[in-house]
C-alpha cells in the first residue's frame, strides 16, 4: 500500500498536466465544435450558442474545406510512399556493408531531420525560385525548361512534397537501418541454399522481415504528413489558387484569422477522425496481408 | 568491387544533394545583398561579408528572438526532465492502482493530434491571462506521453533487487529515486533533454498562436514573418536561417548517439 502511494506521487505531476492540458482540451474541443463560438464569444461568452452538428454540415458545404482535404490527401498519398521509398533505398545502400564511411553518410542524410522546418522552408523557397533557384538551374543543365514551382497551382504541391521528402526521409532511414541490422544472416544463407537470387532474397527475406517496421513507419509517417502546416505557411501561404491550403492551414485561418473557433474545432475533429480511420485501415490491411 | 564503387557513388550523390541546400544557405548568408539574385546562381560569395548578420541583429530584432528561443528551449528541457522522469520511473518500477490501464490510455492518446487540443487550450490560457506569455507556451510541453514512454522503457531494465536492497536498508522512496534511480537513468536523461530542447526550438504552430507580441517571438515565428516582409532579401533571410538551424544541428552533431537511441526507442512502441 505504501508502494502504491509512492507510485501515485511520482506519476501524479505529469498525469495532472496531461489530464488538464491535453485530455480536458480534447474533450472541450468536441464540445466547442458543437457551438457557434466566434469573435463575439471571445469577447463575451454570453454570445455562445449550441448549434449541434451545424459547424460540420456547413464545413461540408464549404468548397475550400474540400479543397484543403483534397490537397492534404494528395500530399499524404504522394508524399508518404515517396518518403518511405527514399528512406528504404538509402537504408539499403548504407546496409550493403561496402562503404567505409557509413557513419558519415548516415549523419549527412539525417541532418535535415533535426533542422527547423520554418528555416529550411525559407531556404527551399529560394531553391524553387523560377529564375534564380538552384533546382531550375540544375534542371536547365539537362535541358528542362524553367518550372514556376511555387507560382503554378499544378506544381506547388509537388514542390512541397519534394521538400518534405528531403526534410523527413532520414528519420525512417535510421529506423529501417536498425531493422535491417536485426535480420539474421542465416535467413539469407538458407534462401541462397534454396536457390534464391538477390531479387528473391530481397522480396522473401528482407521485405518480409521488414514488414512490421514498414507498418509502423507508414503509420507514423502518415500521421506526420496529415499535419502539414508550416511548409505552406512559409512557402506559399496556401496558394497559388489555394492549391497548397492544407486542413491544418484551413483550421489556423478559420480559428486564428477569422476567430471562428467553433468551426475551427470541427475542422480539427474531422482531421482527427480521418487520421484515426486511415490508421485503423493500415492495421486492417497489415493483418489481412500477414495471414493470407 | 564494382558494387562497392557503385554503392559509394550513389551514397555520395544522395549525400551531396541532401546537404546542398544547407551548404548553399551558409554560402548565400555571406554574400552581399542582391548577389544571389543572378543567373546562373552563384555558389560562393564573390567576397564574403558579415553584413547580413549585422543587419539581422541590428534592425530586425532577431538577436532578441534568438535569446527568446534559447530561454524557452532551456526551460522546456528542465520542465520535461522534471515531469517525465519521475512518471516514467513510476510506470516502470512502482506499483499503484490502475497503473497499467492508465499507461494504455496514455499510449492510445498518442493517436490524437496535438492540434485538436490547441483551440480550447488557447481559450483556457486566455481566461487565465496567460496568452502572450512564456508560461502559456511552455505549459503543454511540460509533460508528454512520449517522454514518459521513453523513460519507462529504459527504467524497466533497472534490477529490482537493487531498489529492494536500498529499501531494506531503510531508504525512503525519494532517497531511492535520487541516489539509485537517477544516476542509473543518465543516458536516457540526455536523450530526453535533446528531444525536449529540439522540440521546443523547432516548434512553430503553438508559439505562433500564443505569442502575439513581436518582442516575445521565437526564431521560427520571427523568421516566418520576416520572410513575408523581405522576400527579395535572400541573403539576409539565409543568415536568419543559419542562426535558426545552426544551434540544433550543433546539438545533434555533438549528442547524435543519444538522439538516435531515443528515436529508435520511440519507434518500437507498437
Amino acid at each position: 500500500m505504501n508502494g502504491s502511494r509512492a507510485g501515485w506521487m511520482f506519476a501524479a505531476p505529469a498525469l495532472i498536466v496531461i489530464a488538464v492540458f491535453f485530455f480536458l482540451p480534447v474533450l472541450a474541443a468536441l464540445g466547442l465544435s458543437l457551438t457557434d463560438f466566434d469573435i463575439y464569444a471571445v469577447a463575451d461568452s454570453d454570445n455562445l450558442r449550441f448549434v449541434g452538428a451545424r459547424n460540420y454540415l456547413r464545413l461540408f458545404e464549404t468548397p475550400l474545406f474540400w479543397k484543403a482535404l483534397g490537397n492534404t490527401a494528395l500530399f499524404v498519398v504522394v508524399g508518404v510512399p515517396l518518403s518511405i521509398a527514399t528512406s528504404l533505398g538509402t537504408a539499403l545502400l548504407l546496409h550493403t556493408g561496402v562503404t567505409r564511411m557509413k557513419g558519415v553518410f548516415r549523419t549527412a542524410l539525417f541532418a535535415p531531420v533535426v533542422t527547423t522546418v520554418v528555416a529550411v522552408a525559407v531556404i527551399w523557397k529560394y531553391i524553387f525560385h523560377t529564375r534564380y533557384g538552384l533546382l531550375n538551374y540544375a534542371l536547365g543543365l539537362v535541358g528542362v525548361h524553367p518550372v514556376d514551382w511555387l507560382g503554378d497551382p499544378r506544381w506547388a504541391m509537388p514542390a512541397i512534397v519534394l521538400f518534405a521528402v528531403w526534410k523527413n526521409f532520414g528519420y525512417n532511414m535510421v529506423i529501417f537501418l536498425a531493422a535491417l541490422q536485426n535480420i539474421p544472416e542465416d535467413l539469407y544463407e538458407a534462401a541462397r541454399v534454396d536457390g534464391a537470387g538477390s531479387v528473391q532474397q530481397f522480396r522473401f527475406v528482407t521485405l518480409s522481415a521488414l514488414a512490421p517496421t514498414l507498418l509502423l513507419v507508414s503509420i507514423l509517417t502518415m500521421a506526420g504528413y496529415f499535419q502539414l502546416f508550416a511548409e505552406p505557411y512559409v512557402m506559399t501561404q496556401g496558394g497559388p489558387l489555394q492549391s497548397t491550403t492544407s486542413v491544418l492551414y484551413f483550421m489556423y485561418e478559420e480559428g486564428f484569422k477569422w476567430w471562428n473557433l467553433g468551426s475551427a474545432s470541427a475542422v480539427a475533429f474531422v482531421l482527427f477522425l480521418l487520421m484515426f480511420a486511415v490508421t485503423m485501415l493500415q492495421f486492417f490491411v497489415a493483418r489481412r496481408w500477414s495471414q493470407p | 568491387m564494382r558494387k562497392a564503387i557503385l554503392v559509394n557513388a550513389a551514397l555520395l550523390a544522395v549525400a551531396v544533394i541532401t546537404l546542398c541546400p544547407l551548404l548553399w544557405m551558409v554560402s548565400v548568408s555571406f554574400m552581399s545583398p542582391g548577389e544571389a539574385n543572378s543567373f546562373p546562381p552563384p555558389f560562393l560569395p564573390r567576397q564574403a561579408t558579415l553584413q547580413n548578420y549585422r543587419e539581422l541583429f541590428s534592425h530586425t530584432g532577431m538577436g532578441r528572438c534568438f535569446l527568446n528561443s534559447l530561454l524557452l528551449a532551456t526551460l522546456a528541457t528542465f520542465l520535461s526532465l522534471l515531469f517525465n522522469v519521475t512518471a516514467g520511473y513510476a510506470f516502470a518500477k512502482l506499483h499503484f492502482a490502475g497503473r497499467d490501464r492508465i499507461f494504455k490510455v496514455l499510449l492510445g492518446a498518442l493517436i490524437i493530434p496535438a492540434q485538436v487540443a490547441m483551440i480550447p487550450l488557447f481559450l483556457m490560457l486566455k481566461n487565465l491571462g496567460l496568452v502572450n506569455t512564456y508560461v502559456g507556451v511552455l505549459i503543454p510541453a511540460a509533460a508528454n506521453v512520449f517522454g514518459i514512454f521513453l523513460v519507462r522503457q529504459y527504467a524497466l531494465a533497472l534490477p529490482n533487487e537493487l531498489l529492494e536492497a536500498a529499501r531494506v536498508d531503510g531508504a525512503g522512496e525519494l532517497r531511492v529515486f535520487r541516489s539509485i534511480v537517477l544516476p542509473a537513468l543518465g543516458p536516457i536523461l540526455v536523450t530526453l533533454a535533446i528531444f525536449a530542447f529540439l522540440g521546443s526550438w523547432n516548434d512553430f504552430l503553438w508559439p505562433l498562436i500564443v505569442l502575439t507580441d513581436d518582442h516575445l517571438h521565437t526564431l521560427p515565428v520571427a523568421l516566418a514573418s520576416l520572410s513575408r516582409e523581405h522576400v527579395q532579401d535572400s541573403e539576409m533571410m539565409m543568415a536568419g536561417s543559419v542562426i535558426t538551424v545552426l544551434p540544433v544541428v550543433a546539438v545533434f552533431l555533438v549528442l547524435q548517439r543519444y538522439y538516435i537511441q531515443g528515436l529508435l526507442a520511440g519507434s518500437v512502441k507498437g
